[in-house]
């Protein structure tokens, strides 16, 4: 149909000034294009540095009122008192104490699930498995938190008599509990990645699966099974939610772990939650606080990726 | 005389074997230990929680009378959130993908910005409330409106989507942009016409599990200082909120005061996985549905 309709000289001249037109916006776009993409993708360098900005700067106005040796060696932390001690380390043990129960439980139990996933289980029980265990990894930490408050603390309290109904044993469990899938995927990758020829060759010269998998598998996994448990405590000791709820707000300086106990991340949530009037020395510890969970969490990370680097083997 | 005793040989190989039947055992029991937990979590919220779901709770507004509260503000909450977070996150985070994989050269610039968004993905999630707080709710102003939390979240998702959107554009492979650029096709046609709807199976799958961390995240809304009682229904991006995940954590919190509180909490916590479920199921529908593999 369009063959038959004329084509006069002023179509064919529209048609040329059209296209050129078309042409010199899409040049416009070709040069414009990048420069957008690179302003876009400095905003993730932005938030970099909007983080280490804002923590650096609330935490020097901190430590002009709070002297840093105080903060760090400080065994006492009562910010609402009259006369208010800034110490931390009664958080850092807190701190401490809920991610070393935390990977006491996930360490062996990731491992081993890791193990059997990747040499023992046949293909069809993996594929069961592992979807589950990312179901696992997929329940919000506050669920992880109602679990340990409602469920969890009550029934420990009826085999250890002395036990709190917040105290830090609790929410330490249920927070291996959580990180039980990232320590068992992330280490089945690794080992996943291990050649067969590997493993054939040590049960050619008549090792078993066992032996297999602990002098020839995991020894040559080993830099991955690092990193994914370095990755894992750095996601305990950043984790929040299950500690807020299920450890209250004790800041008593203590070692055990039947008493309450708070972490560097439920104080925050506590002063943020009491409507700290900016300026006071409560709020700008906040930012103390949260610098030093920053620094802690930020060498897990480098430490990790060095690990990576330096000892990734290649096959 | 054997230089091989043959009875000790046998005696240490079935040694190893049990051994090694043993060490089995105790890795599936290790494995189970994992799944039985969920299941166990799983039916105590279900069992607690389920027989307060009912329209009025999914349909009213909160109250301090445990048979009269509803979760309608924060379901609304959570849907204004992923308003936000769901196009802030998917345009800075697939931009940055594209920048990454198909404009900068390699070098410094790209390690710089590549390395910067491996150290974000592994910030304290706590840490972005901080910053939330700092520069949306307190020196834009913004206040705890559902912009302030929404922004917060999407720069949380960030690295999610970054990396999820750089996996997708690389696996679509070289020789469908090249056939483009034969065809005369400039660089930015080649990518908008070719290049993004293959990756975009891949790109939304990541999308929607980004989404749902978003929408089960509680520290950062908590740092921001979302209220404990919230009666108004959010109508707009510039409303003040509240979302399931925060309603479940009041709620946990007092259920000390109140007994049935924990009711509640356990009814939300099954709405919440239920949104979660349908999220990932769509996520898997959409990955085995649209995606090619070249």
């Amino acid at each position: 149909m369009s063959t038959n309709s004329p084509v006069t000289k002023t179509d064919v001249r529209k048609m040329i000034m059209h296209k050129s037109k078309m042409k010199q916006v899409s040049e416009k776009m070709e040069k414009l294009i990048p420069v957008l993409l690179f302003l876009i993708a400095s905003i993730s360098v932005l938030i970099t540095i909007g983080i280490v900005v804002t923590l650096l700067s609330e935490t020097v106005e901190f430590f002009k009122r709070v002297p840093l040796w105080d903060f760090f060696t400080g065994t006492v932390l009562n910010p609402l008192s009259q006369d208010a001690k800034f110490g931390i380390l009664p958080l850092l043990v807190g701190t401490i104490a809920s991610s070393v129960i935390a990977m006491a439980i996930a360490t062996p139990v990731g491992l081993m699930s890791a193990i059997y996933l990747s040499e023992y289980a046949s293909d069809g029980v993996k594929k069961v498995f592992k979807p589950l265990l990312e179901l696992l990894a997929g329940i919000p930490t506050i669920v992880y938190g109602f679990f340990a408050f409602t469920f969890v603390t009550p029934l420990l309290r009826e085999f250890i008599p002395g036990l709190e109904p917040t105290n830090i044993l609790s929410p330490g469990i249920v927070m291996g509990v959580m990180i039980i899938p990232m320590i068992a995927s992330m280490s089945e990758d690794a080992m996943n990645a291990v050649p067969n020829a590997m493993r054939e060759g040590a049960l050619a010269l008549g090792a078993t699966k066992l032996e297999t998998t602990f002098r020839v598998v995991i020894p040559a996994a080993l830099s991955g099974i690092i990193v994914s448990i370095v990755l894992a405590v750095s996601r305990a000791i950043g984790e929040t939610m299950i500690v807020t709820i299920a450890s209250g707000s004790s800041k008593n300086f203590t070692y055990d772990i039947t008493q309450s106990m708070q972490t560097m991340t439920a104080y925050i949530v506590e002063v943020t939650g009491g409507d700290a009037p900016a300026g006071s020395t409560i709020y700008y510890s906040l930012y103390a606080v949260a610098a030093t969970l920053f620094v802690f969490t930020f060498m897990m990370n480098i430490c990790a990726r060095y690990v990576t680097h330096r000892f990734k083997e290649d096959y | 005389m054997a230089y091989i005793d043959m009875a000790q040989v046998k005696k240490r190989i079935s040694a190893r074997i049990v051994l090694n039947k043993l060490a089995k055992v105790c890795f599936m029991v290790a494995t189970l230990f994992g799944l039985i937990i969920l299941t166990i979590l799983l039916t105590r919220v279900v069992s607690e929680g389920m027989a307060w779901i009912n329209l009025d709770f999914l349909t009213g507004k909160l109250s301090t009378q445990a048979d009269r509260a509803g979760i309608m503000g924060a379901i609304l909450g959570t849907f204004w959130l992923m308003v936000v977070v769901g196009p802030v996150s998917m345009l800075v985070g697939v931009g940055t993908a594209i920048y990454l994989e198909l404009y900068v050269k390699k070098g410094k610039l790209q390690s710089i910005i590549q390395t910067n968004i491996m150290n974000l993905a592994g910030v304290p999630s706590i840490v972005y409330g901080i910053l939330g707080l700092t520069i949306f709710v307190r020196a834009m102003e913004f206040g705890n409106v559902v912009l302030a939390g929404g922004l917060t979240m999407s720069l949380l998702v960030l690295p999610i989507i970054v990396s999820v959107s750089q996996e997708a554009i690389r696996a679509v492979p070289q020789h469908l942009s090249e056939a483009s650029y034969g065809l005369g096709a400039t660089k930015w046609q080649t990518i908008r016409r070719i290049v993004l709807p293959a990756a975009l199976p891949g790109i939304l799958t990541g999308a929607i599990l980004a989404l749902s961390r978003a929408i089960g995240e509680t520290a950062p809304l908590v740092v921001l200082g979302i209220p404990a009682l919230l009666m108004p229904f959010p109508g707009g991006i510039l409303d003040k909120f509240t979302v399931l995940p925060m309603q479940i954590y009041y709620w946990t919190l007092d259920s000390t005061l109140v007994a049935e509180y924990a009711n509640l909490a356990a009814a939300t916590i099954v709405v919440l996985l239920f949104v979660l479920f349908v999220l990932n199921a769509t996520a898997i529908i959409v990955r085995n549905t649209f995606q090619k593999r070249y």
